[in-house]
């Protein structure tokens, strides 16, 4: 019969594909997990790529050495600066984006040319990027010396090599913190499945809720003396990457929500306009509620973008600039440089827990529903 | 017929009709922000403009802002210069990566829409996931598994890993672009005896020359600009441009111009590409966002 031959075609000239992506993704992600495990490149005395050498499983311990470790309180700050940096650069890029959408939807004369420029910094690489940001960002040059073109004092931000720290908490407050954070999840999950009919899941997600809250708050106070007081912060200089990421990235999440806007009926806003709003209320009560999808969806794209950034740290702060370190930075160090695999390992699997808590329930829902041909 | 690749695209890019409005304060008011907004995102282009159009001595940091007191083609010559071999291999490199996965992905895109097999749902999201995990977590083994197949350092082990790893934006573009070609197209080509390649070849890949765009464009432009692949996986001679202009702001002795040249020189191509082909660039980057 043709039909199932063709059939059989098709599956054949897909099946390149899903092995290479399931060598090249899951496969390498098992190894990367399996090395995680293990001390190789751990111990200077046996060099990672000496010829022969001995790998040994040993557990979890380079995901204790990196949450407890005296020698990792980089890493520490890693995970701290990437908390900041996302939660900051998802502000402005959301701000920034749905202002501009806003604007350019007014019948605005001249709007392809806005649009344009909004948008271009979007096609350039975040090698560029950081490049010409870096030299605006030069404490005796760039900015700070822009005022005296006009005669006045020249400014003293240090921008992305500014030391100082904003809000200043120790690793174990931290840890506090998610543990709480945790707890007012599960509050949350409870009251509001709870009223719905889905008790059962959300006994199932209450408990592992719990039981994550638990691994944390024992975690905390388990913490040894030595990090548990460790201090931590929003370092200044992370405002400056914030404000070169999103003079990239703003123009997607503004293309995004001009989409949506382009997307609502006209006769929708006019029914409001003849229910009586005024055009702010046609914004408030009409526009802006039909926005929520597209905000969490781009939340989640450039959240996942912000917690793996690499090379706009990378080139701006060569590498050495501890107070805009990133996990991604630290484990192309270690890995690379420090020829430490097992530790390097570590931070990448940590990294794709970040990520993959975002992007999987994301999938789950963007793809649920569709219609299967 | 006319299939409309990602309809939210096209919206972004078409106004409401026209209301005539009369001119108040409102109005005059989005326009100075507008018009503010503008010149902030365009401040960046004129330092690099300003800065790699003056000689090196002219670079002063107290006068940075000042315009050049000549067009001074130097710098570009110079960037142009040092930048040259990695140019090159960004131009075989890119071109080639971009075109093998786009034509994997449009098979891909094909058979996951139109020949549905047992497990192709879970088949799917499995292939897109690989778009958006941190390439950290698969860089050890890559590297290693380069190296043991003698590929590490050189371009066509580049070439083959963003190959791969674009796999999954191709094929999520193709899919969504050939779910919205109907059913009755293909089963009307199969009563006229076409097999699995005949329908592929004469009615759907005439038809994909807007998705092919896209996302050539797409891939083009990621392929160009990216950094982490290409920094660990290739040796010097090999480095894509993007690599050699990080390099270039290393060291002691920077030379502003020649770098701020080089900066303009690496961003040229994909934006050339934006300017001229915006409409399909927009298309390709909400894509990225899974629904089409």
């Amino acid at each position: 019969m043709r039909m199932s031959r063709d059939r059989r075609i098709a599956v054949l000239m897909i099946t390149p594909s899903i092995i290479l992506l399931a060598i090249f993704v899951y496969g390498f992600i098992g190894q990367t997990i399996a090395t995680s495990l293990s001390d190789w490149g751990t111990d200077p005395n046996k060099p990672a790529l000496m010829p022969g050498v001995l790998i040994n499983f040993v557990g979890l311990k380079n995901y204790q050495d990196l949450f407890t470790g005296l020698l990792n309180a980089r890493f520490r700050g890693d995970l701290v600066n990437t908390v900041f940096f996302t939660a900051l650069f998802l502000a402005v890029c959301l701000g920034l984006g749905l202002l501009l959408a806003i604007m350019l939807d007014q019948n605005t004369r001249g709007e392809g040319i806005f649009r344009t420029v909004f948008l271009f910094p979007m096609a350039l690489s975040f090698v560029v990027t950081a490049t010409v940001w870096r030299w605006l960002f030069q404490p005796n040059g760039g900015f700070n010396v822009l005022p005296t073109m006009l005669g006045l004092d020249k400014l003293n931000f240090g921008w992305f090599t500014d030391r100082t720290t904003f809000i200043s908490f120790t690793w174990q407050q931290m840890f506090l913190f998610v543990a709480l954070l945790i707890l007012m999840a599960m509050a949350y999950f409870a009251v509001t499945r709870w009223q719905g009919r889905r008790r059962t899941a959300a006994v199932y997600f209450l408990i592992g809720l719990g039981l994550l809250g638990g691994v944390v708050l024992t975690a905390a106070l388990g913490l040894p003396a030595s990090v548990r007081n460790e201090r931590h912060g929003l370092n200044v200089a992370i405002i400056a990457i914030v404000i070169a990421a999103a003079w990239q990235m703003s123009g997607y999440t503004m293309a995004m929500y001009l989409a949506g806007l382009r997307g609502i009926p006209e006769e929708l806003r006019e029914a409001a306009r003849v229910d009586g709003c005024t055009e702010w209320q046609v914004y408030r009560y009409v526009v802006l509620p039909l926005m929520q999808p597209i905000t969490l969806s781009a939340a989640i794209i450039l959240g996942h973008i912000s917690l793996k950034i690499f090379d706009l740290v990378f080139v701006m702060g060569g590498g050495s600039n501890q107070q805009i370190d990133m996990p991604s930075v630290n484990m192309y160090l270690t890995t690379f440089q420090g020829n430490n695999f097992a530790l390097g390992s570590a931070i990448a699997v940590i990294m794709l827990i970040m990520v993959a808590l975002i992007i999987i329930p994301y999938l789950i829902t963007q793809l649920r529903g569709e219609t299967q041909l | 017929m006319s299939t409309n690749i990602a309809s939210p695209a096209d919206a972004v890019l078409s106004a409401r009709p026209r209301r005539s409005h009369t001119i108040s304060w409102q109005r005059v008011l989005l326009y100075v922000i507008l018009v503010g907004l503008l010149i902030a995102f365009l401040t960046p282009i004129y330092m690099v403009l300003a800065t790699a159009f003056k000689t090196e001595s002219e670079v002063n940091l107290l006068d940075v802002w000042r315009l050049p007191q000549a067009l001074n083609f130097g710098s570009f010559v110079d960037a142009f210069n040092t930048l040259k071999p990695f140019l090159i291999n960004s131009l075989i490199m890119a071109p080639v990566a971009t075109i093998v996965s786009a034509v994997l992905g449009s098979i891909n895109g094909y058979v996951l829409s139109k020949w549905y097999f047992r497990g192709a749902n879970i088949i799917f999201p499995l292939m897109l996931f690989g778009m958006f995990i941190p390439y950290q977590s698969i860089l050890i083994p890559l590297f290693r598994s380069l190296q043991s197949l003698h590929l590490y350092g050189g371009l066509f082990g580049l070439t083959l890993t963003h190959i791969v790893y674009g796999l999954p934006i191709t094929t999520l573009i193709f899919r969504n672009y050939y779910a919205e070609i109907p059913k009755e197209m293909i089963e009307s080509g199969q009563i006229d005896g076409a097999d699995f390649f005949g329908i592929y070849l004469n009615l759907l890949f005439p038809l994909s020359i807007p998705a092919f765009v896209v996302v050539i464009i797409w891939q083009f432009t990621q392929i160009w600009n990216e950094y982490l692949f290409a920094v660990t996986l290739t040796s010097h001679d090999s480095w894509p441009i993007t690599v050699e202009l990080a390099q270039l702001g290393q060291g002691q002795a920077i030379n502003y111009s020649i770098q701020m040249a080089g900066a303009f020189l690496t961003a040229l191509p994909t934006l050339l590409v934006y300017i001229f082909l915006g409409r399909y660039f927009i298309r390709g980057l909400l894509a990225g966002s899974v629904k089409g």
